[in-house]
């Protein structure tokens, strides 16, 4: 729940979470288990080929919400069920309470549903002087503890065993030890005595299917089942993304759905209910039966040509699951009602700014959200939106005001960042660091050392290193992002003269500036365009074989993100897609293009660990090309865990969460450590400007180079 | 290898991965003789229906007493079957329902059914459960037989979809897929059987 006034307090609350052993354990062993066990259940199957097909299937389904409501409704209601559609939650819970009123009951069991989350379905029915019970074992114990789900799938997930059993202490009258498998037979027992009693059950839907009128439900525990045949009426309350056309489409999404929520390849119970089936406890031997619908919004963004993939989300969790933010502070922290990046998103249109407004600043854009959905869903890019949607409604901070401003005219960044080195002296203590920062720039910062500007930015070196090449085999523009324009010049060094042996022309196009990508992730969407149209004109793509760069955030930035950003743009359509086409990774470029061999270098079998840039590994899908050139290099290749877990970087975001980024690095220190590698290398200088820093912070004698600087150092 | 024999040793396989207990027989008089063997075993160890000998409130711990003696329910058996389980259920002491589940809320000791078809790579049963008895007797069971007949095995949900959508059409329906026992890890992620459903799911893979 969200419930901060503003990103002060919101942080404080991060605090808190941080500061709890029981749920930091819990959420990294989950964290750990649940990345083997979705690996596990995916063996195999062609993942992708099936993300690619549901997310088809998904948009082309919500595209005719519509008609496959009226088909749903035809099919129900000749089944004699009662088929209703709420605008809002507010209109949903006034229906079913209707309906339990005008049908007599008094006692109500619920199995779980996010969308009566989503509508505080409980609180109301309760207002109405009605008992309602959660059915669902975890749904139940947060029932009793007056709080919201911190997961989709498991929702007491935050919470012990002593915990637990103090609550059913409470209920039972009786004290009960913290023993799980005892603790789960208390709740069968107390809970079967709850649907003998209730007149209605209350159940989600994970499907809606249009062609025969069908709603199924996944569970495990098998309380859906109960929840929907003991009860004389049953209420199944649904959004309508769940309007599923056919069997078929359902049986697509039940091969992905419990893999990828809890590594099962398929839930204990899946229940296809048709109509309204015999009841005995129904004076007429009938079962009531109602369907009722929610928008709440959805209708209109079906019709939304940016946010409409939001509605193929399934609900698995899966983008909680692998979020490294999540994993550090829970669901009751990253997260309203729904939780994850799905919840960051969805909280903005189902509860409102207010509520998403410190929440939807919490992604660090690692993309590991993306490369799980089963739906297909551009998450990070579609949390930014939100971001920049937010501010524009709301007003922008100075901050990002500010940044935007500058970045918009290189000419002023650039003279920026040259004063800073003109007067950063006195901090830096003739240090690469800057050691004495005054409070107000270092506040949170202590994990890291932060780097100083370089004495000569790369593009002032540039001319004097530029390779002279009469035929090149390749014309190669270098694109260095302002980290290794200003800060660490020497990485783009070192590539250059890995180039130079390989008959590489190097142009290095001086009107480049920043990505971009900061002002992005700040919500600055007219700098973030503004900066993009100035770099794809600063380089006039055709005249180039490849758009080159080091760094792992601008490339993947440049790739995709400008032509989303730009492709509209009918001056630079063409420029920009011909941009992206050809930009690629420092790494991809020697292994792929250039095909460097062993022979080329001097083995000194020094050993050296990974670490994989987020907008790498999953930005641009490269993987091997950095790993195998650390052999062809001369290295000895040491593995770590986790390799490819963000280091906590996120560029702005380490400046605005610190104390989590922080712990993001301390877990990849530990990790990278655990190697005894003599070497750290990764493909980004963010990164570097992180692992470098918190090494340095901690005293560690551990060197953390750039792959190209390893390379260039071992050039016979 | 036939195929049936191939979609029966894969059904075994993915059921016994989700814990459910796969065994073959050849007639039902075989699958008869097993559940009476299950049912009679399990009364050594358990006399209680599950959860009974915990600490609970009045309420829970009043439902706990409805339960006498071992029960067997079978609902939805051909009548000539139900007859000749019900003669075996007698001979060893064994009170055997079709009917009347709702007075037996408590529990009974074992729900015994034939599925309509097995989906071999996730181990499931599809089961016809529009019979209210019947579904309540596969809930409310501490062990569930369930027999499926090796000749109704497919090895994908998409090979049962022709089933699934005529079962469905044919409303009012109501469809069970079942892997495995009743199972829950929402408390700190362990595993613990039995939150609500069976305690135990037996297959029996019937070689017709």
């Amino acid at each position: 729940m969200q419930n901060a006034r503003d990103l002060k307090e919101y942080r404080g609350e991060m605090q808190g979470a941080l500061d709890n052993d029981f749920l930091r354990t819990a959420m990294d062993n989950f964290a750990v288990a649940y990345r083997a066990s979705r690996i596990k259940a995916f063996a195999g199957m062609d993942v992708d080929g099936l993300v690619q097909e549901i997310a088809k299937a998904k948009d082309q389904a919500m595209a005719r919400m519509d008609e496959l409501f009226e088909e749903f409704k035809k099919n129900a209601e000749r089944q004699g069920v009662t088929v209703h559609v709420a605008k809002t939650g507010h209109e949903a819970n006034e229906i079913i309470a209707r309906i339990a009123e005008k049908a007599g009951v008094k006692r109500v069991v619920k199995s779980k549903s996010m969308t009566a989350e989503e509508t505080h379905l409980n609180l109301h029915l309760e207002a109405q002087g009605l008992e309602v019970v959660e059915t669902d074992l975890g749904e139940w114990i947060i029932q009793l503890r007056h709080e919201g789900p911190t997961h989709m799938v498991m929702p007491a997930i935050h919470l012990s065993r002593y915990q637990v059993a103090e609550l059913f202490s409470d209920v039972t009258g009786t004290k009960q030890e913290g023993d799980i498998q005892k603790l789960v037979k208390v709740a069968r027992r107390e809970l079967r005595a709850k649907y003998v009693q209730a007149e209605m059950g209350i159940s989600g839907g994970n499907f809606a299917i249009a062609e025969t009128g069908t709603i199924a439900l996944c569970t495990n525990e098998g309380n859906a089942r109960l929840v929907t045949t003991l009860p004389r009426v049953h209420v199944a309350l649904v959004g309508l993304d769940k309007l599923t056309p056919s069997i078929n489409d359902a049986l697509r999404v039940l091969k992905v759905l419990p893999r990828n929520a809890t590594g099962q390849a398929i839930t204990s119970y899946v229940t296809w209910i048709t109509g309204p089936g015999e009841c005995e406890a129904s004076p007429d031997g009938k079962k009531e039966m109602h369907v009722v619908f929610l928008d709440n919004g959805r209708r209109a963004l079906a019709k939304d040509p940016v946010f409409s993939q939001v509605l193929r989300c399934v609900r698995c969790g899966a983008c909680a699951n692998v979020c490294p933010v999540y994993r550090l502070v829970g669901g009751h922290q990253y997260g309203h009602i729904y939780i994850g990046a799905i919840g960051l998103i969805l909280t903005y249109f189902y509860h409102g700014r207010e509520k998403a407004k410190n929440l939807v600043q919490n992604c660090i854009n690692c993309g590991a959200c993306k490369a799980s959905c089963v739906g297909g869903i551009d998450l990070p890019r579609l949390i930014k939106e939100v971001h920049a949607r937010i501010q524009d409604e709301s007003g922008h901070p100075l901050q990002s005001q500010l940044l935007g401003m500058v970045l918009k005219s290189r000419k002023m960044f650039h003279t920026l960042l040259r004063s800073a080195r003109a007067v950063q002296k006195p901090v830096t203590g003739g240090t690469p660091y800057l050691r004495h920062l005054p409070m107000i720039f270092a506040r949170g910062q202590e994990f890291r050392a932060l780097p100083a500007i370089a004495e000569q930015a790369f593009r002032d070196q540039f001319e004097a290193i530029k390779p002279k090449v009469s035929s090149p085999k390749y014309r190669v523009a270098l694109f260095s992002g302002c980290v290794q324009d200003f800060v660490y010049p020497e990485q783009a060094v070192a590539a250059v003269k890995v180039l130079a042996k390989h008959n590489v022309a190097v142009d290095f196009p001086m009107d480049q500036s920043c990505c971009g990508l900061p002002v992005q992730m700040m919500g600055e969407r007219e700098a973030s365009r503004s900066v993009a149209a100035q770099n794809v004109t600063a380089f006039d793509p055709a005249s180039y074989d490849y758009i080159l760069t080091l760094c792992a955030s601008c490339a993947s930035h440049l790739k995709h993100g400008y032509p989303d950003i730009l492709g509209k743009d009918p001056k630079l359509a063409v420029k920009v897609q011909q941009f992206a086409d050809r930009v690629i990774d420092f790494s991809s470029f020697v292994h792929d293009v250039l095909k460097v061999e062993a022979s080329e270098f001097r083995a000194d079998g020094k050993t050296a660990t990974y670490h994989a840039p987020c907008h790498l590994c999953r930005g641009l899908g490269v993987t091997e090309a950095p790993r195998e050139l650390i052999h062809t290099g001369g290295l000895t290749y040491l593995p770590a865990d986790e390799e490819d877990v963000c280091c906590g970087f996120g560029g702005t975001y380490s400046m605005k969460f610190p104390e989590l980024s922080a712990e993001l690095l301390k877990k990849k220190l530990a990790n990278v450590e655990r190697t005894g590698a003599e070497l750290l290398l990764t493909d980004c200088p963010g990164c570097i400007m992180q692992l470098r820093g918190g090494l340095e912070a901690k005293g560690s004698r551990l060197q953390v180079q750039h792959v190209a600087e390893a390379l260039a150092e071992r050039l016979k | 290898m036939s195929e049936n024999a191939r979609l029966a040793d894969l059904m075994a396989e993915k059921a016994g991965l989700v814990s459910a207990i796969v065994s073959r027989v050849k007639t039902l008089d075989e699958a008869f003789a097993y559940t009476l063997d299950v049912c009679e075993k399990k009364e050594a160890c358990q006399l209680l229906p599950a959860g009974c000998e915990a600490d609970l409130s009045t309420g829970a711990g009043a439902l706990c007493d409805a339960k006498l003696g071992k029960i067997i329910a079978a609902p939805g058996l051909a009548e000539e079957t139900a007859t000749t389980l019900s003669e075996l259920c007698a001979e060893r002491g064994v009170q055997f329902i079709t009917k009347g589940m709702r007075k037996h809320l408590a529990g009974v000791d074992i729900g015994f059914t034939i599925a309509q078809a097995g989906i071999a790579e996730t181990g499931t049963c599809v089961l016809d459960s529009k019979s209210e008895e019947l579904r309540l007797a596969t809930m409310i069971c501490e062990v569930h037989v369930c027999v499926v007949p090796v000749s109704t095995i497919r090895e994908t949900s998409f090979e049962v979809e022709s089933l699934l959508r005529a079962m469905c059409k044919d409303f009012p329906a109501y469809v069970a897929f079942i892997t495995g026992a009743s199972r829950t890890a929402d408390i700190e992620r362990v595993l613990a059987i039995g939150v609500h459903g069976p305690l135990e799911l037996h297959i029996l893979l019937l070689e017709d």
